[in-house]
């Protein structure tokens, strides 16, 4: 479980956080949404610790981060998996190589061992026949898997992942979607996801944390979202025709 | 006041450099990756550059000496004195500030822009040893590039004055030996370890510190240079101060 305490975070003077308070619970996929320059990124990453907050507090596990030793910290870092918007692959390495990266950085364990273990994550998010391959050499949504495969590989207590499904075509972002969901109720792991696709909100919303201009505006789940009566969100998730008419459908029935 | 803030930031990234180390087996690797791009791979264009540049150094001298007194083993001298002094270790390294430097900054920047260093962040890894530490390690070979650099300067001063007709090979070899001073050779090896830090790190900094998307990549790469040349040329004349006045 994480739980962020009033968090304030400014650039040159403007508050891009602006106090927000909430908790992100384990085994769920809890979704933050809201608009380009909502602060969703930035929230994203004071929650990773590479922005250090102003104020207010991050808690893991009930322990503060700004409380936290070095030694603390770092183990803390190697229970964190991240998947990255661009997937942030290593390019000089295979896709072998970047699921192994982890391990090798952080265990004693034999390279064949690593191995054995890489193969079995690879398996998990179905890539087939792309261990040897190079990151410029294989699709976008397989590159989101090979990601997703690093950061589950040291099983992590922690996911996060930024717009998991951007820039993808829509049948591969549900799959991508549902293999994060998968993941988090297997591996038991608090998950937190970073977007604004509003496939994934209805998808997989369990926790849904809607920021608007640096605040939190709205929380709830992905079944209160039609029910609510929230201006700010609603204009937000029902800015399409098509999802207007969903609500319509969802509430007649 | 943002130079000196840049200095002072690049002192805390030395200081951050020599902190948590990465693990051995991984640390290898990077080294050796490192080596050969940074070293085997620019022993070619320090070869090509050498070699005419100290052909050139010998015809020029050869083409001055108009006085018949003069005798023609100079050609051999002032062609030893430019390349193990001046040549070899400080232009060599402002060629190199261009060729390893900008290939740093672009590689370290390319991979802040696709947030590599970001997930590298997350996983707890020091990223600065990480990326710049093994980059310190290749380079400091590079007293052997410039080694090779001063003995295929020479060779070229030789070709080109022996096989131009300008002196004799003996009145050639006679003029490398006149007047040797050993502590040049240590002076331009002093110089060359420093400048070796210098290329290593200052292009890392540009590479890590920059903010953008690609065209900045471009931009960082070209203000490294500037950089790395500037601070090689005043670290060189400061050298020179101290150890040859």
């Amino acid at each position: 479980m994480i739980q962020v305490d009033h968090i304030i975070k400014s650039f040159d003077g403007t508050q891009v956080l602006q106090g927000i308070s909430t908790v992100f619970e384990k085994g769920k996929t809890n979704l933050i949404i809201g608009q380009s320059g909502s602060g969703k990124t930035v929230f994203l990453k004071c929650l990773l610790g590479l922005f250090q907050t102003d104020s207010g507090k991050i808690l893991f596990e009930n322990k503060a981060i700004s409380e936290m030793t070095v030694n603390e910290r770092s183990v803390l870092r190697q229970e964190i998996g991240m998947v990255f918007q661009g997937s942030a692959l290593f390019d000089s390495m295979t896709v072998e190589e970047n699921i192994m990266f982890p391990m090798q950085m952080f265990t004693d364990k034999e390279n064949d061992e690593i191995r054995d273990r890489a193969n079995e994550v690879i398996k998990r998010v179905n890539l087939i026949n792309a261990n040897e391959k190079f990151p410029d050499e294989i699709s976008g949504g397989m590159k989101k898997r090979v990601a997703i495969a690093r950061s589950i590989v040291m099983n992590p207590k922690y996911l996060f992942c930024d717009e998991p499904n951007s820039g993808l075509d829509p049948k591969t972002a549900i799959l991508i979607d549902n293999l994060i969901q998968e993941i988090t109720s297997e591996y038991n792991i608090t998950t937190v996801i970073n977007s604004h696709d509003m496939n994934s909100v209805m998808e997989i919303g369990e926790k849904i944390v809607f920021l608007l201009n640096g605040k939190k505006a709205w929380e709830g789940t992905k079944e209160d979202i039609f029910t609510t009566e929230n201006e700010a969100v609603s204009n937000f998730v029902y800015s399409s025709d098509l999802f207007k008419k969903v609500r319509e459908m969802y509430l007649k029935t | 006041m943002k130079i000196l803030s840049n200095i002072g930031k690049y002192f805390l990234m030395l200081q951050s450099v020599f902190g948590k180390f990465t693990k051995w087996r991984i640390l290898k690797q990077l080294i050796l990756k490192d080596i050969d791009s940074l070293i085997i791979g620019s022993l070619g264009i320090v070869s090509f550059i050498s070699f005419f540049v100290g052909g050139v150094v010998s015809i020029q001298t050869a083409l001055n000496l108009e006085n018949p007194l003069l005798p023609k083993n100079l050609i051999g001298f002032a062609t030893r004195q430019s390349i193990i002094l001046e040549f070899a270790p400080t232009f060599i390294s402002v060629i190199m500030a261009g060729k390893v430097g900008s290939y740093i900054t672009s590689s370290i920047g390319t991979m802040r822009v696709t947030e590599q260093i970001d997930a590298l962040e997350v996983m707890g890894i020091n990223t600065y040893n990480y990326l710049i530490f093994p980059k310190i390690v290749a380079l400091s070979l590079y007293p052997l590039v410039i080694c090779l650099s001063m003995f295929l300067g020479i060779f070229g001063g030789y070709i080109a004055c022996v096989y131009g007709g300008f002196s004799s090979s003996t009145e050639f070899v006679e003029g490398i030996q006149l007047d040797f001073i050993p502590f040049h050779i240590t002076y331009a090896f002093i110089k060359t370890i420093f400048f070796s830090f210098i290329l290593a790190t200052v292009p890392s900094f540009h590479g890590y510190f920059m903010t953008g998307g690609a065209l900045e990549v471009g931009k960082a790469s070209t203000v490294s240079f500037v950089w790395t040349s500037v601070v090689i040329i005043l670290l060189n004349y400061l050298i020179t101060q101290l150890l040859l006045t």
